[in-house]
């Protein structure tokens, strides 16, 4: 037999199978959603959600596809956060810590409170993250902010009103594109193939009979 | 932690875990891979599939469920909308936001044509986002586009259209590094030397990653560039019909505000379809690894308006879905931890096959270990085999799963199951539309200035795809179809619109007896978890 839950979505109570999501719950319950469900799996951050379990003072947030049901849970959705998102030329920018100070200059207003930190529904150390970001230190920043999946969650519950998610994402471009090292051998495939290195190899293996290729393919030399 | 019968079998995958890890299982052979397909894979249940009895297709087999909406009723009819009332008029009309659809934008506003997004959900919202594995390409001294070729030719049953492979495994190192200057963070030696691994199928390691958010850290840079370059994006906004003009060419899309209902008109001189997958069809009662609105419009819309399907009949069942806990059925396994190292076990501890078969073989020898032999483990959902995860950390050392497959370890450690002690049970899971809208190497579909890329699209791969071909398929045609479609504006004059396929298609319909209910483009699916699904009364 099922256990139900009782839970309480926008202040409304529905019975639900306690093995649900909070997504899930809410289609039980006979929601049809729109906003907030993309991915259902925890990697497109549409489904930030806030909730309390009566009679805890702590508030909690979390993603609606990833979070079971408990019993006296009171849910709301975050589907949207009003967050900057600066625009630049990805071209024309330099990893420094001037293109932070012009772009989301906010960031130096960060009053040390870690609520950010506390509040990431993927557990990250947010506050660090904006930290590095703040002494233009990119590498650090995209290493530490890598598995953001930028639900805004954070971004509601900092007092100094950064836009973490977007911060985060332009260290990581600057870092993906100036400062990793260059991949030598990609450069050099880019330019055989350029100059045409492979056409006659791979026009010869175009014009095989299926059988023919069925017996390279079979036979065919696998790296260990 | 398990409980019950799934312990005591996990215990027997623990104590096997040495013999196991030292085990090197047979490949099996071509004839073996054969029969084993033909009595196990989804594809091969003729029952659960049907002929086509209108449109260009015509007598072609596809699923029940995909042949439902083919044949469905049209949302709308052309009264409802005023053809002479335009509100989006652009050069370039981009369907679906996700990688292909991006990357399409970038390629068009880089080519001086005026483009726009319109998508379902918001851009991103879209199974790009979560490709985990990987993306291939070889740009390794020991590899080649050929190696490459042949690797996908074979892999898709010898059923690729030549001209569209050889361009995806030629143009997959530019790819990479369009990417990379993008800003899109590869693993990478401390030398730059791309980090690869093999995936089911590769001869050669050529499968670059992102950790395994590699389709996330694609998706999120490339809707960072779109946004950078001020290309209007129309979230929440789907297409419900393709508008031609007199002359039978594509001339826009009637848009639904997926809100508020409301219906909008867009006019443009070249459209592309970058509506990805269908995997919310749930074909033959299966659990899916795609996103919410994968539910195969783009078909849909394509082939109202006279664009051919390709292969239609041939879905990818991803062999590790989760299998349990329930609250992720479904959910993808990537199959990087097979690469790095975790072998599929039985319910007796036993290793029933090389882990690196192509998917639709793996796929088919995990359901065989379940419904033939009797040897998977029984589930609240039904069943599965073990993904022994933990020989990751002893082969790649401790530290690997935390390192490398971070997001596989967090969707477990949610339901207290560390993959890095303890194994996870998996199951064949709907993964990925092989087939879909023919074109060709220009992008085109039959219809003129009608353009398709990324999942939407058929015969790139055959009847089917290798993992890490995909992303790359959305990256090349993405960028493919943006700019000859955006090549291709600077030319067309667009003739007066017209709606007059509908009329069309409704008597096609009535002629073949055809005279379900069923309302296509789907749009969304509806889920009620076992609630039995009440009717709602209007306000
Ligand atoms: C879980 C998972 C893991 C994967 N892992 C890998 C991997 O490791 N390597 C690999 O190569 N491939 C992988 N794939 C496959 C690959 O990610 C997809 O095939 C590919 O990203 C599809 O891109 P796309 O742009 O064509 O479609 P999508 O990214 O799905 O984008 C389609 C967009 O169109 C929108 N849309 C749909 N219908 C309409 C409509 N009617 N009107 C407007 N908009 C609409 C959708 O909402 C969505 O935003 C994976 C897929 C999944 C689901
Ligand atoms: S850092 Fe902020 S936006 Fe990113 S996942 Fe954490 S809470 Fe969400
Ligand atoms: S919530 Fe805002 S102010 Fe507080 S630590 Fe985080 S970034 Fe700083
Ligand atoms: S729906 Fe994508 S993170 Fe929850």
């Amino acid at each position: 037999m099922e256990n139900f839950v009782d839970v309480f979505l926008f202040g409304k109570c529905y019975s639900v199978p306690e093995n649900l999501t909070i997504m899930g719950a809410m289609e039980y319950a006979g929601y049809q959603l729109v906003r907030g469900c993309g991915c259902r799996n925890g990697f497109c951050g549409a489904c930030a959600t806030i909730y309390r379990i009566r009679g805890d003072r702590e508030l909690k947030v979390c993603l609606a596809c990833q979070t079971k049901v408990e019993n006296n849970m009171y849910v709301a959705t975050l589907p949207f956060f009003p967050l900057i998102k600066e625009v630049y030329d990805i071209e024309k920018v330099s990893p420094t810590e001037a293109v932070m100070m012009q772009l989301y200059p906010e960031i130096y207003a960060c009053v040390g409170c870690n609520a950010c930190t506390k509040s990431c529904t993927q557990g990250l150390n947010v506050m660090q993250y904006i930290a590095y970001a703040q002494r233009g230190d990119f590498e650090k920043c995209a290493e530490e902010s890598f598995d953001c999946v930028m639900c805004g969650v954070c971004s509601s519950r900092c007092p100094a009103g950064i836009s973490h998610p977007q911060v985060a994402l332009l260290a990581r471009r600057l870092n993906g594109k100036y400062l990793a090292p260059e991949s030598a051998h990609l450069k050099e495939r880019v330019k055989e193939i350029r100059d045409g290195k492979f056409e006659e190899l791979l026009s010869d293996l175009m014009g095989k009979p299926v059988e023919e290729l069925k017996e390279l393919y079979n036979n065919r030399e696998i790296e260990q | 932690m398990y409980t019950g019968e799934l312990l005591a079998s996990a215990k027997k995958v623990e104590a096997a875990r040495d013999a196991n890890l030292a085990l090197e299982p047979a490949r099996m052979t071509a004839e073996e891979k054969d029969s084993l397909l033909e009595t196990w894979h989804p594809d091969y249940k003729t029952s659960e599939f049907e002929e086509l009895r209108i449109g260009v297709n015509r007598g072609d087999k596809v699923p029940h469920e995909l042949a439902a909406l083919l044949e469905g009723c049209p949302r709308i009819g052309a009264p409802d909308v005023d053809l002479s009332k335009i509100d989006y008029d652009t050069d370039v009309l981009i369907i679906g936001g996700g990688g292909a659809g991006s990357s399409a934008a970038i390629e068009a506003d880089k080519n001086g044509a005026r483009c726009m997004i319109v998508t379902k959900l918001r851009i991103g919202d879209a199974n790009t986002m979560m490709a985990e594995g990987g993306i291939q390409a070889a740009d390794k001294p020991n590899d080649s586009p050929a190696i490459h070729y042949l690797d996908a030719f074979g892999g898709g049953h010898f059923a690729a259209k030549p001209e569209l492979l050889y361009k995806l495994v030629n143009e997959a190192p530019e790819a990479i590094e369009w990417l990379n200057g993008l800003g899109v963070e590869f693993d990478k030696a401390p030398d730059g030397t791309m980090i690869t691994t093999h995936g089911g199928g590769t001869s050669r390691k050529r499968m670059h990653a992102a950790r395994d958010y590699t389709g996330a850290e694609i998706m999120r840079t490339l809707r960072d560039e779109v946004l950078n370059r001020g290309i209007p994006v129309i979230d929440y906004t789907a297409a419900v019909e393709l508008i031609l003009d007199e002359d039978g060419k594509c001339a826009g899309a009637v848009l639904m505000n997926m809100e508020t209902r409301e219906l909008k008109i867009a006019r443009a001189k070249t459209v592309i379809l970058a509506t990805g997958g269908a995997g919310r069809l749930h074909y033959q009662g299966f659990p899916t690894s795609n996103h919410y609105g994968a539910t195969a419009d783009g078909l849909i819309l394509g082939y109202r308006v006279g664009a051919k399907l390709l292969y239609a009949d041939t879905l990818q069942y991803h062999p590790t879905g989760a299998a349990y806990p329930d609250q992720i059925f479904g959910a993808l396994v990537t199959e990087k931890v097979r690469s790095l190292g975790a072998k599929l076990v039985n319910a007796e501890g036993e290793v029933f096959m090389h882990p690196l078969e192509t998917r639709d073989v793996c796929a088919a020898s995990i359901i065989r270990e379940c419904a033939g032999r009797g040897k998977g483990v029984k589930t609240p959902d039904g069943s599965g085999v073990w993904l022994d995860t933990p020989m990751i950390e002893k082969k790649g050392g401790e530290g690997t799963i935390l390192a490398r497959i971070p997001a596989m370890y967090r969707m477990f450690a949610k339901y207290g199951i560390d993959i890095r002690t303890e194994p996870i049970l998996v199951y064949p899971t709907l993964h990925y539309q092989n087939g879909g809208l023919d074109i060709t190497p220009d992008g085109m579909t039959c219809v003129e200035n009608l353009y398709a890329a990324g999942e939407v699209v058929g015969g790139i791969h055959g009847r089917n795809r290798l993992m890490g071909n995909s992303l790359l398929d959305v990256i090349v045609f993405g960028r493919n179809a943006g700019r000859e479609a955006s090549e291709k504006s600077k030319s067309v004059t667009t003739g007066a619109l017209t709606l007059g396929h509908i009329d069309a298609f409704n008597r096609e319909r009535a002629e073949a007896g055809l005279d379900s209910g069923t309302v296509s483009p789907k749009l969304l699916p509806t889920y009620t978890h076992g609630n039995p699904d009440f009717h709602k009364m209007p306000f």
